[in-house]
């Protein structure tokens, strides 16, 4: 059996690329080397796929945990001349707790503490999870913020017109505050989606083999950076500029339903 | 129209913001069937004391009953007795992103559990004696003015309330646009509607009004009838204030 080197590679290489300048048929060889041998492409795609996973998943837990927050710290505001319930006041300073740790920390800390003190995953699956729940909980207290300038975007007048109908505090809030809320607060959550994207190349910390930790993988075997890393950038660049693009199509579509 | 029954009592009601003292100790009744519209200078509390009698403000102190329930004991289911209490604003705040029959439908559909049909049908009702039943399917933001405070108006009548709170439902309207609203608030008080108004169209409050009530410096300082508050002003705050604003 032949190694695979650069010597063996030019030696059967299609008549083009042997007529090539040298640092040129160095260029196709790492190209070569990084996606088609041992169709090393699909390391891209299945590192792609965990990226998308663990976006997805830590979007939807952020929002959870983000609209929970900031319902709460919004009922809590709400009390401006009455004393909270002493259940409320708790869950608030609870919730206070959780936005001072998450912003007053890094991110790739809580992704240690999370792999490796807190949740210690075994399998891949255990792995994904504990990916999705550390980058989850840290988007939740950028996602609160994000709700609760939304809500507080909307006049005061919407929650007592709603109230003086009768409606109480959740309801008001469901049918009267978030729709509204929803065309301030959709934009943004948008763009923290694409820092999520972007952050989840962190996730290799904890072993998670996203694209960037396939990456990794890759140059482990080629032991050539320049290409596999220049390619991530790409990928991940051009990903960004695909989801800015459908961001502000769907943020046109939601001013035209504006009234 | 007034009758013998009191819909609603007021005992020694106090508000202060922070270290503002608003309300100082107000006491009143409003019969069921009675008009009753507030007057008094700006900032001496008329909103407050509105704003207090369906506790979107919280009283500091003193009680108000509701078809003799105290509504402020915190025990009270407030929004039970709210649906009960229609309010106007100066601002209108019909929702923006429904439509005028959505506006009006939505509070009995999702608290009186009415059917969508009934609701619309009571909606379209009240939408025809003011005169828009043809803007049905509009939203707020293509409605004037007039409109949009007549909407608001009939959206609190479609919860069938006992008394309907308005809070200067005219001053933020165009000139042209008064008469209008107060149209309808007049065929409202024809009807036999309870009403606390606060305005300052004193012409419209001689007309309407079965009873006046004028608040200074955070209590009622003189109240009576049309007739005696205006033709015969006692208290000499009353009379500086009229001789301003009349
Ligand atoms: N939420 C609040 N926080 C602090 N102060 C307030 C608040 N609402 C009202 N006030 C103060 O209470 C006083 C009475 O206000 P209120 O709105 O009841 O007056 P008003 O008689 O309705 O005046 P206007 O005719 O201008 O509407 C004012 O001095 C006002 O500044
Ligand atoms: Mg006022």
């Amino acid at each position: 059996m032949t190694v695979f080197s650069f010597t063996n590679w030019i030696a059967n290489a299609p008549q083009w690329v042997q007529s090539c300048p040298e640092w040129f048929q160095n260029l196709i060889f790492q190209l070569y080397q990084t996606f088609i041998y041992q169709d090393r492409w699909k390391f891209f795609i299945d590192g792609l796929k965990i990226t998308f996973i663990v976006t997805i998943g830590a979007l939807i837990l952020g929002v959870i945990i983000g609209l929970f927050i900031a319902i709460i710290r919004t009922a809590h505001d709400n009390y401006t001349n009455k004393k909270p319930p002493l259940i409320l006041t708790i869950i608030n300073s609870i919730c206070k707790l959780y936005l001072t740790i998450i912003r007053g920390t890094p991110m790739m800390v809580q992704l240690l503490v999370m792999g490796f003190v807190i949740m210690v995953p075994k399998t891949d699956f255990a792995t994904v999870i504990c990916g999705i729940i550390t980058l989850g909980i840290n988007s939740g207290a950028y996602v609160a913020e994000i709700v609760r300038s939304g809500l507080m975007s909307i006049n005061i007048g919407q929650t007592e017109a709603g109230r003086s109908l009768g409606f109480n505090y959740v309801q008001t809030m469901w049918h009267i505050i978030i729709p509204q809320a929803v065309k301030n607060i959709l934009p943004a959550l948008g763009n923290e989606m694409i820092t999520l994207l972007k952050d989840t190349s962190l996730v290799s910390v904890i072993a998670l083999r996203d694209v960037t930790k396939q990456t990794q993988n890759i140059i482990s075997k080629t032991y050539q950076a320049y290409v596999p890393y220049i390619s991530l950038a790409i990928i991940y660049l051009v990903i960004v500029i695909l989801l800015t693009r459908l961001l502000s199509i769907f943020e046109r579509r939601l001013r035209k339903s504006d009234h | 129209m007034t009758t013998n029954e009191t819909l609603i009592k007021v005992e020694n009601l106090v508000k202060n913001f922070g270290n503002i003292e608003v309300l100082k100790g107000i006491n009143s009744e409003i019969k069921r069937g009675e008009v009753v519209v507030i007057i008094g200078a700006s900032g001496s509390g008329k909103s407050t004391f509105l704003r207090c009698l369906n506790l979107l403000e919280h009283p500091t102190d003193g009680s108000i009953f509701f078809n003799d329930i105290n509504i402020t004991d915190p025990k009270t289911n407030i929004n039970l007795h709210r649906q009960k209490m229609g309010m106007v604003f100066q601002q209108f705040n019909l929702f923006p992103h429904m439509t005028i029959l959505k506006n009006m439908t939505i509070a009995p559909i999702k608290l009186l559990k009415m059917s969508k049909e009934d609701a619309e049908a009571k909606a379209m009702e009240l939408l025809t004696k003011v005169g828009l039943a043809d803007r049905a399917s509009a939203y707020p933001s293509q409605l004037s003015g007039g409109q949009k405070q007549r909407v608001a108006i009939v959206r609190a009548l479609c919860m069938d309330p006992e008394v309907m709170l308005f809070d200067e439902p005219t001053s933020a309207l165009d000139p042209e646009m008064v008469g209008e609203v107060l149209g309808v608030i007049k065929d409202l008080a024809a009807s036999g509607m309870t009403m606390a108004i606060v305005t300052h169209e004193m012409g419209f409050a001689r007309e309407v009004a079965d009873r006046v009530i004028f608040i200074d410096e955070g209590v009622i300082a003189e109240e009576g009838t049309p007739e005696e508050i205006f033709g015969n002003p006692k208290c000499p705050r009353l009379q500086e204030f009229l001789s301003k604003v009349l």
